[in-house]
């Protein structure tokens, strides 16, 4: 039998970036795939990053993760999405080639140390006694390591619906994990069903681009990892059509037929990414909906139309597409279809992402209600550092709502479960103002480089970037001017008689950066970026300072960490209505506990009195 | 680590009240109304002023950090019990501008924080705040559930409303929502500061302890309600005639019972009548005496009152000089059963007074203070383009935050909920 430290169970892009973190700790990590060639396959749009997304990215770049690196080496048209609005909401994204995509991620594992791909179907996991001590595969060999990441995506029970047509299935073309299924069913105590959706993929050769609108990378590009400075292959551009009445007559007609609105299905769809079906039902007033074209390669004719999700039948999809100008002739290579697949209700997880009634076993991805790769990618980075912890006997790393997006969504999916597939929003932040896209190296960065998870390329990179950093806002800092002087010079500003360092005069809406270095000659020392990051932090600094007390308040709070066996019925002065509502959400923290509807501040009070007892008794 | 304040004895009434301090700034802030401060542990009688006001002469006690019942600097002022002394000292604190209201239980808290307090005294205290909160609860049900809740479900809907456009805006930029949402939110944000500044003089505490509570007097026409008025006032504040229903206005008489501020309203006598000018006197009168805290019913043997009367209202025999069997008679000729019925109101109302709680009043038009300031920031920043949206939205958020002890909890979901069902969202 082969022996590793971690073995993570699918290669898709929580899997991918769970082994590469866990083999970055340290460990010895297997990475268990059913195809060696589907390691990094985009099943669905060809895209990485975006608001929210970008964010992600980032922070999972910024622990020298594989998402950023790969996507800028298969991007092919960058746009930083909400250019125009302040720089805390945007977000980087990037539509990447398919196949550049796929190598990229596999040759990034390939030069990872101590990861090792093996191909083969789990079948079951072994248990030692209580604890899990490896996985079996289904030609019975069996692999034996001290924790197990499970990353099976929509491969749990996974069932296609094109039109009343129901087959078994991960994603078209390949089989689904049913044995898997039932074993995690044992295991978690609370299984349901999701849905997500595709569109047909077009064959780009038969789209009349000529009559389309064109929509263009950006100028200057913005590159979704830390380390990459421009695009690594050709730019291209995509095409925007839109829906019209007739292809909404088309679906209303033909509803009944639809997967979704026939019956088929019981899985509940996100809202935020609704099939055409849905949008031309729940917004009936609304006559035509946008689509964008977006090619899959830049040696692929395939073209993904986003925007026209759909589970309708063949002939149907067909129809519809064809009603829509620019596709008049189009040929549909493989129709849209619904997925459903089993997800694990993730209150049943710690923070680490670790199941709490199973040690060992580590859960990452949509088999935990999220949809997107990003949120996949940056649950994989957080099973696999604590995979490798626990297999290392290191202690735990977990995030924080007020560090990281991945903080947030880890905090939202353990605290409080999801009833549609979760997908990151920058409005899920309390502080988005410094969780930016911009900074998620200093945010992170650090931390990775104690950790040991972070390589010798980036560290260097970030002390540069640091050290600059620091120089530029010393500059910046050593000029004051008062509200006269300012105005002498130009700058619009009220006559508060408030003296203001260059740093700060930078909040105001009217100043900017070049306005200043036109003034004040050693600023035209400062690198164009390292202004640009600075002018950001002092944008925000007056509003991220305010928010410091609810910061520290948090991070206390998430600090108390509530055991799994904390007993509420011995808090006397606890009313039973409140012990049962604490029992059964079961608050990871104290943070959480002032989350269950109901809490008190005097509930919490004893909660905390009775942690404080425990921790003293254990000092002793 | 914020400075915090709040008044650690029972509301209303009382010999003595004590307001406590706890936090790094906590000695500054007594030292700014006491000037020169006593030695720790030690109690000292000084005056408190503000801007040159003498608020009370207080006795003053200060301890030090690691030796307080929090385990931070913290301080206690003991004031003279009036309900007016007490909510003109912690507006005084909350002018200082840099302390704040405790949340209930946060010096608990902070004493068991740094380990200050053992289970069986924090169970104690538990009672103590679970009681309060009860209070406070009680108290934003009797304000959520009348006209000022319906403005604030108002409020919540477009506060909601504006972040979820401006959040659709930054979340959907690529998506098919609508481009300029600035002339909508805009609308709203400006509507509701308008809105909070207006309601904010309306419940502002201090002019409830100014004006203290409303006592209607309520009976049939000539049952002797003005006689009575002007017996408890001790002058000839309405008009008193043997003709019945002289009384066609609401008059009120400021009067202060036993330390409590009352306004007793003496209102149209209660009858049906042909007479359309007095029918809209006895309209009047019914509408005022139903939001009056408090009903007294003079009533003569038999009558049935046109008004139900509610919980603690009390019910009296009038005329008493005209002799007559019954519990609680006054007469406002002879003076007779006068004292008692003074006796009977003030013990109603000092009974409010305590339940009610000043503090649950000042807290909320803090919160309505800190809402209106972010949302005129939220204007500004709008007022700057796309380009400090999500600034503005920030400040929506700190809005919404702020009225949320008022509202309940608005979370990220409600929000997404409320931009799921006007866009649709998703290419």
């Amino acid at each position: 039998m082969k022996h590793f430290d971690v073995i993570v169970v699918g290669g898709g892009h929580a899997g991918t970036e769970a082994a590469h973190a866990a083999a970055r700790m340290g460990a010895n990590t297997a990475l268990v795939t059913m195809r060696r060639e589907a390691i990094g396959v985009m099943s669905c749009n060809p895209a990485i990053g975006g608001l929210g997304k970008g964010h992600l990215v980032r922070e999972v770049d910024a622990m020298d993760g594989v998402m950023g690196k790969a996507a800028d080496r298969a991007g092919i048209q960058f746009r930083l999405l909400n250019r125009r609005k302040g720089p805390a909401v945007q977000g980087p994204r990037t539509q990447a080639d398919r196949k550049l995509y796929r190598l990229a991620i596999a040759e990034l594992c390939a030069g990872q140390p101590r990861l090792e791909i093996v191909e083969g179907e789990v079948v079951d996991l072994l248990m030692d006694g209580v604890a899990i001590s490896g996985v079996r595969l289904q030609d019975g060999s069996e692999i034996s390591a001290a924790a197990v990441v499970m990353t099976t995506g929509t491969f749990l029970n996974g069932v296609i619906h094109i039109g009343d047509q129901r087959t078994a299935g991960g994603r078209v073309g390949d089989r689904p994990s049913v044995p898997l299924s039932h074993r995690l069913r044992e295991l978690a105590p609370n299984v349901g069903r999701l849905k997500t959706g595709t569109p047909p993929r077009l064959d780009g050769k038969t789209i009349n681009w000529d009559i389309l609108e064109a929509q263009p990378g950006d100028d200057d590009p913005v590159m979704l990892s830390f380390l990459s400075q421009k695009p690594f292959v050709r730019q291209i551009a995509c095409g925007i059509t839109h829906t019209n009445e007739s292809t909404h007559e088309v679906i209303r007609n033909n509803l009944q037929r639809s997967a979704m609105y026939g019956g088929h299905i019981e899985g509940v769809g996100p809202r935020y990414c609704p099939s055409i079906e849905d949008k031309v039902v729940r917004f009936a007033d609304k006559t035509s909906h946008q689509v964008f074209l977006e090619p899959e390669g830049l040696d692929d004719d395939t073209v993904y139309p986003n925007g026209i999700s759909t589970s309708l039948p063949s002939d149907v999809q067909e129809a519809y597409v064809r009603s829509i100008r620019g596709l008049e002739e189009v040929r549909i290579l493989q129709p849209g279809y619904a997925i459903e697949y089993d997800f694990v209700d993730p209150r049943a997880l710690t923070l680490t992402l670790e199941l709490r009634e199973q040690a060992g076993l580590f859960l990452a991805g949509q088999i935990n209600g999220t949809t997107g790769y990003e949120e996949a990618a940056a649950q994989g980075l957080v099973a696999g550092l604590n995979a490798a912890c626990k297999a290392l006997g290191r202690e735990p790393v977990t995030f924080s709502r007020t560090d990281s997006y991945i903080g947030v969504m880890i905090d939202d999916l353990v605290g409080r479960g999801v009833n549609e597939p979760y997908r990151m929003f920058t409005s899920r932040a309390e502080y988005r103002l410094f969780l930016r896209a911009d900074n998620a190296d200093q945010r992170l960065t650090p931390r990775g480089i104690e950790l040991g998870c972070v390589g010798e390329e980036r560290a260097r990179a970030f002390a540069c970037k640091s050290d600059a950093m620091d120089a530029g806002k010393a500059i910046l800092d050593s000029i004051v001017l008062t509200p006269k002087q300012a105005v002498s010079l130009g700058l619009e500003l009220n006559q508060d008689g408030v003296k203001r360092s260059a740093f700060q005069l930078l909040s105001f809406p009217q100043v900017t950066f070049g306005q200043l270095a036109g003034l004040f000659p050693e600023l035209a020392n400062i690198p164009a970026a390292t202004a640009e990051q600075l002018s950001n932090e002092a944008l925000y600094a007056n509003y991220i300072a305010r928010q410091q007390r609810d910061v520290e308040a948090m991070r206390r709070d998430e600090n108390w960490e509530i055991p799994i066996d904390f007993d509420y019925g011995v808090l006397s002065g606890l009313s039973n209505e409140l012990k049962l509502k604490f029992s059964a959400a079961a608050p990871r923290t104290l943070h959480q506990a002032g989350q269950v509807d109901g809490a008190t501040p005097a509930a919490l009070a004893l909660i905390l009195a009775r942690l404080r007892q425990n921790k003293r008794a254990a000092q002793k | 680590m914020d400075t915090i304040y709040a008044q650690a004895s029972g509301r209303g009434k009382a010999g003595v009240a004590v307001i406590r301090l706890s936090g790094p700034r906590a000695w500054q802030a007594i030292a700014a109304l006491c000037g020169r401060l006593p030695a720790p542990r030690q109690a000292s009688v000084r005056l408190l002023k503000i801007e040159g006001e003498v608020l009370d002469e207080a006795l003053v006690l200060c301890f030090e950090a690691g030796r307080s019942f929090t385990g931070e600097e913290s301080g206690e002022l003991h004031l003279h019990g009036a309900v007016a002394t007490v909510a003109a000292v912690l507006k005084a604190l909350g002018s200082l501008g840099f302390l704040r209201l405790a949340e209930p239980g946060e010096f608990t808290r902070r004493a068991m924080e740094s380990g200050r307090l053992d289970l069986s005294q924090v169970e104690g205290l538990a009672d103590l705040i679970e009681a309060e909160t009860e209070a406070q609860r009680k108290q934003a049900l009797a304000v959520l559930s009348g006209s000022v809740g319906r403005m604030v479900e108002t409020w919540r809907s477009k506060l909601i409303r504006a972040a979820a456009l401006m959040e659709a805006c930054i979340d959907f930029a690529d998506e098919d929502v609508p481009e300029d949402v600035t002339p909508e939110v805009r609308g709203l944000l400006g509507d509701v500061s308008g809105q909070l500044a207006q309601e904010m003089a309306r419940i502002s505490v201090t002019e409830r302890i100014r004006e203290g509570f409303e006592v209607a007097i309520v009976g049939r026409p000539n049952a002797g309600k003005s006689t009575l008025l002007n017996a408890l006032a001790g002058r000839e504040a309405a008009i008193t005639s043997e003709v019945a229903g002289t009384t066609r206005d609401v008059i009120e008489v400021r009067m202060d019972l036993s330390g409590l501020a009352v306004t007793l309203l003496d209102t149209a006598g209660l009858r049906d009548t042909e007479d359309q000018i007095e029918a809209i006197g006895v309209a009047r009168a019914i509408a005022r005496a139903k939001q009056a805290d408090l009903r007294v019913f003079l009533l003569d043997d038999g009558d049935i009152p046109l008004l139900e009367p509610i919980a603690d209202d009390l019910i009296v025999r009038g005329k008493a000089d005209l002799g007559g069997p019954g519990d609680l008679r006054v007469s406002g000729k002879t003076g007779e059963g006068i004292d008692a019925l003074v006796s009977a109101i003030t013990t109603r109302l000092s009974e409010r007074a305590a339940g009610a709680g000043v503090m649950t009043r000042e807290r909320h038009r803090d919160c309505l203070i800190r809402a209106e300031a972010a949302l005129r920031a939220s204007s500004v920043e709008l007022a700057h383009g796309l380009e400090r949206l999500d600034l503005a939205a920030e400040q929506c958020r700190t809005a919404v935050r702020a009225l949320e002890s008022l509202l309940g909890r608005v979370d990220v979901e409600s929000l997404l909920d409320e931009i799921f069902s006007s866009f649709c969202i998703g290419k």
